[in-house]
């Protein structure tokens, strides 16, 4: 039923129609309106034969997630930024056990200094988790993409993430077609586990395995994932035959087909960089699009074929690695790396700083003109920065950097309006 | 909050006037930008939402959203409402509003209220007062001076709904001003969201403000035809 609300209720409305049967979740900005509206499901019994638990961390979260996957429940929790990284270990052991738990990430930056606004970094953290990691455009999409999870999750007995910008998205009351439960019922089966603990024909699950057969263990993920590869576009053409609309698969075009310049990017910053082409387009410069929905499974071939002969590619990311530079722009160069296309990274967008339709054209113009850096910080204040580092040169002990560069603003509250 | 769409209205006349100017860099004539100042508690974020759910009701698209912050009651709270005859994908904030909503007139000289609203833009400010004894009459020389109304929404709250909550009595206040959206949708938003006397109460405040703004402005355009 197409509605106007809330991303994080939209979220919560596709996930309450999967019929998850454990929800355990630790609230943590921006994620906390997703599992609230879930708990009232639960509540209110229109989510029957659930079980809301609530936990007192996220490594509970995660704990209780795996132990009711691995019992045959279906399974579901959200959490974003530090709550991930609490919960890392854990995360890691839902996929290395193969477990098919869905978790709703809610993109939030990771401190110190301490920020609870939107970027990537939090995701980038467990990129190697062997998790699926699906990123959402627009609140459409974050919603299909949660029906589309524990589908992909159950058939391949592998979990699945799925990443909504926090607050950008989460926060924001748009446009959403909400599933209706005949349209899930329709496309998701009841959850039937491939390992289960079952008293009535007992195994274990998570045996030690050492040198003679680690590798093989591990590589049976890989194995998962490259399923996934495949299983992901398949079942996003499912899904639009049930659901009347196309969501999800690996990636998303928009004008790439005659491109010159091509950006490449993951979530909501997308729809913004579409009218910065659209703006582009219109004064005749051959500029296109690649949105990253399935960053793992990363889709090498298809996004090869998709930034097609441009001569630049650009990399516009919410996170960076801290004495290198761009993480998704290292997979996407991969990719890309038989082709004659120049490779730009900019970091844009972090810690909730707005990426804007003026400053995503001047990166277009920019990359046009080869006047585009192999790696550029979106709008970084340069002055600010060197006077700390004049500050430092200057006295041995200058004191924390991120008090001196506040003070250096006059910012009296950070955040506030 | 889940509403059903039902159909396009007609757009009432003022939306075209509003929207063509400071839409930035590309002409959207369609596009109407609003943003709304307050405090936490007020209903800063539900009156932007209530907004995106009355445009949606007359088949628009809509998107509000809040400038994201650590809430705390009291302190200045912005959010954002877009409404467009096409689909919005743009996730930037708003910087070139087409109208400004100021629900408390103690933000006044403390925050920058009318940054980019440009000068074929609207201005409702939540006060008892006129806008020159709150020492903003010198906005009538960059702004149509009809343009910019006051409406005693906390009063109308209070005598309404029993509680000093002025958000959706300045959305009713909104759809005099400029008709972005109709009272009918702003009436209709306020029930799926709220239920008996609180539903009804604001929805007769909003009322009572649609009506107030609605005679400022004939006062206003009648002065602006005199002078002209």
């Amino acid at each position: 039923m197409l509605s106007q609300l809330e991303g994080s209720r939209a979220v919560a409305g596709a996930v309450v129609c999967c019929r998850p049967q454990v929800v355990c979740a630790y609230p943590i900005t921006p994620q906390t309106h997703i599992v609230e509206a879930i708990g009232a499901s639960v509540k209110s019994r229109q989510l029957k034969h659930c079980r809301f638990i609530n936990v007192e961390s996220e490594f509970a979260a995660m704990s209780v997630a795996i132990g009711a996957s691995a019992t045959g429940a279906r399974a579901y929790t959200a959490t974003a930024s530090q709550g991930l990284l609490f919960m890392i270990e854990a995360v890691y052991n839902a996929a290395g056990l193969g477990l098919p738990v869905v978790m709703t990430l809610a993109n939030r930056a990771i401190g110190a200094p301490i920020n609870i606004w939107n970027d990537h970094s939090d995701a980038m953290a467990v990129r190697d988790s062997g998790w699926v990691m699906l990123f959402a455009e627009d609140n459409q999409t974050a919603t299909d993409l949660h029906v589309q999870a524990f589908r992909l999750a159950e058939e391949l007995s592998l979990p699945v993430m799925v990443c909504v910008d926090g607050y950008v998205l989460t926060h924001a009351t748009e446009r959403v077609d909400v599933p209706t439960q005949e349209q899930v019922d329709a496309f998701l089966p009841p959850y039937k586990p491939r390992q289960v603990l079952d008293p009535a024909d007992p195994v274990s699950i998570g045996a030690m395995v050492g040198p003679e057969a680690f590798t093989e263990v591990r590589y049976l993920a890989h194995a998962k994932q490259l399923q996934a590869l495949e299983r992901i576009g398949e079942v996003a053409g499912e899904f639009a035959e049930g659901f009347g609309r196309h969501s999800g698969g690996l990636v998303s075009t928009y004008h790439v087909e005659d491109a010159e310049v091509v950006i490449v990017a993951l979530g909501s910053v997308l729809g913004t960089i579409k009218d910065a082409t659209d703006e582009l387009r219109a004064n005749g410069a051959r500029v296109g699009v690649v949105g990253i929905t399935s960053f793992r499974p990363f889709p090498l071939d298809v996004l090869r074929e998709a930034i097609g002969d441009a001569r630049k590619v650009v990399v516009v990311e919410r996170a960076f690695s801290a004495g290198f530079g761009g993480v998704l722009s290292t997979d996407v160069g991969l990719a890309i790396s038989d082709a004659k296309a120049r490779l730009s990274t900019v970091v844009a967008g972090l810690g909730g700083r707005a990426v804007t339709e003026a400053g995503l054209i001047g990166v277009f113009e920019d990359a046009l003109g080869d006047r585009l850096e192999a790696l550029r910080f979106l709008d970084l204040d340069k002055d600010v920065v060197d006077r700390e580092l004049a500050r430092m040169a200057g006295t041995r002990r200058s004191g924390p950097s991120a008090e001196n560069v506040l003070r250096d603003l006059g910012t009296v509250a950070s955040g506030a309006l | 909050m889940t509403v059903r769409a039902q159909g396009e209205h007609r757009v009432a006349a003022g939306e075209v006037d509003g929207s063509t100017t400071t839409a930035g860099p590309r002409e959207r004539p369609e596009l109407f930008q609003v943003r709304f100042h307050g405090r936490g508690g007020q209903g800063v974020v539900t009156a932007a939402e209530l907004l995106s759910v009355a445009a949606f009701l007359q088949g628009r698209f809509a998107q509000a959203f809040p400038s994201f912050g650590s809430e705390r009651a009291g302190a200045p709270v912005v959010a954002f409402c877009r409404i467009s005859g096409t689909e919005i994908r743009t996730h930037a904030p708003v910087d070139a509003p087409d109208a400004v909503v100021v629900q408390d007139a103690t933000l006044l000289h403390q925050v920058d209220l009318f940054n980019g609203l440009g000068s074929e833009g609207y201005l409702l400010v939540n006060t008892t007062h006129g806008l020159d004894d709150m020492g903003l009459g010198g906005l009538a020389d960059r702004l149509h001076r009809e343009r910019l109304v006051t409406v005693p929404a906390t009063d109308l709250a209070l005598e309404y709904l029993g509680r000093p909550v002025p958000n959706v009595v300045l959305l009713g206040g909104l759809a005099a001003l400029c008709g972005v959206v109709s009272l009918d949708s702003v009436v209709a938003a306020v029930h799926e969201r709220f239920a008996g006397a609180v539903a009804d109460g604001n929805a007769a405040a909003a009322t009572e403000a649609y009506r107030l703004v609605t005679a400022e402005a004939k006062t206003a355009n009648k002065e602006a035809a005199a002078r002209a």
